[in-house]
């Protein structure tokens, strides 16, 4: 027997760190997903502690401001790839630059500078991400799916597809199948 | 997360073939870190050494004595510690099936041996550049395949 599941990664990831912090007894506040405020300083052994936590979860605390910050970059693009309406109502520099609170040629390159990649690349990937995900877990065909992720056709989005993975939506999809049936998961 | 500096295997039997690798890694502005072997066995004797630094991506030859890239792959997706390694099949052959069938294997990454040491660059960059946004990004690695 099989069951499909689908996760909220942002009320897991939520549930997480609360249940670590609680343990660890501190007094905290969840500024966002990516930001923890504390009433007090910690010691070093509470950091210790807090970084063994979390460390089980892969969580990571980030100490260079440029890691923080690309660390935001990447999750504002994840909310806005996964949020339909935004993404229609949006578009990603003026989203960017109005929750990060930093001009978009800032941004840009300081994204560049630590991932080697641009935020456009990063975009995209993460587009083709969420369609892998569509075609995989859920079976829609290419067609809601492009509705769905706001490309302007289906052949942008099978090109794109293309572009970025080397193989057609449909050679991908047949790739995992047999993967599936075989039991093989890297 | 970040990576400060991504760890590199290469299997492969040809000595100008790794010299080729080596040089066009040493080319790209991502800092690496690169250790060579000349067939599937050495490689496999390595990675499975209970102290061994694991690498970020495996770039594997198919063709290669002792024992091939296959095989190499079949163990490492069969081994509990190696099965999340990152594997890119590094080959000459452009056949559809081979392809095919490596990806089923659970490669993540085929790349046809460029012809030119320009283009073999520009794959391996493209290759180690996608790598490090999955090492370091929220994206579902069970999805990462990619054909150079």
């Amino acid at each position: 027997m099989t069951l499909n599941i689908k996760f909220d990664y942002n009320f897991i990831c939520k549930a997480i760190l609360q249940e670590q912090l609680d343990n660890l007894g501190l007094e905290y506040t969840l500024q966002s997903l990516g930001e923890i405020k504390f009433k007090n300083k910690l010691t070093h052994t509470q950091r210790d502690q807090l970084c063994q936590a979390f460390g089980k979860y892969g969580i990571e605390i980030l100490d260079n401001p440029q890691n923080v910050l690309v660390q935001r970059i990447k999750d504002a693009i994840t909310e806005l790839v996964n949020d339909s309406d935004k993404t229609k109502k949006y578009n990603v520099s003026t989203y960017l630059s109005d929750t990060l609170n930093y001009s978009y040629p800032h941004l840009s390159s300081i994204f560049s500078e630590v991932t080697h990649s641009s935020i456009e690349n990063f975009i995209i990937l993460k587009k083709i991400d969420a369609v892998k995900h569509l075609i995989m877990d859920k079976n829609l065909t290419l067609t809601e799916i492009a509705h769905r992720l706001n490309y302007s056709s289906v052949a942008h989005l099978s090109a794109q597809f293309k572009k970025t993975t080397g193989l057609t939506p449909s050679s991908f999809q047949r790739i995992i199948k047999k993967r599936k049936e075989k039991g093989i998961t890297p | 997360m970040a990576l400060s500096i991504m760890n590199i295997a290469l299997a492969d039997d040809d000595a100008d073939d790794r010299m080729l690798f080596e040089e066009a890694i040493g080319e790209i502005e991502i800092k690496t870190k690169l250790s060579l072997f000349s067939d599937g066995k050495q490689l496999m004797d390595y990675l499975t050494q209970p102290q061994a630094i694991l690498p970020e991506i495996i770039f594997l030859d198919l063709n290669m004595p002792i024992k091939n890239g296959m095989q190499c792959l079949r163990e490492i997706r069969q081994n509990e510690s190696l099965l999340h390694l990152c594997v890119a099949i590094y080959s000459t052959s452009s056949s559809e099936q081979d392809i095919e069938e490596t990806f089923v294997n659970g490669a993540n990454i085929y790349i046809n041996k460029p012809n030119s040491f320009g283009a073999l660059k520009k794959a391996v960059e493209k290759a180690l550049r996608l790598n490090w946004q999955y090492h370091t990004s929220a994206l579902n690695r069970d999805n990462f395949l990619l054909r150079l």
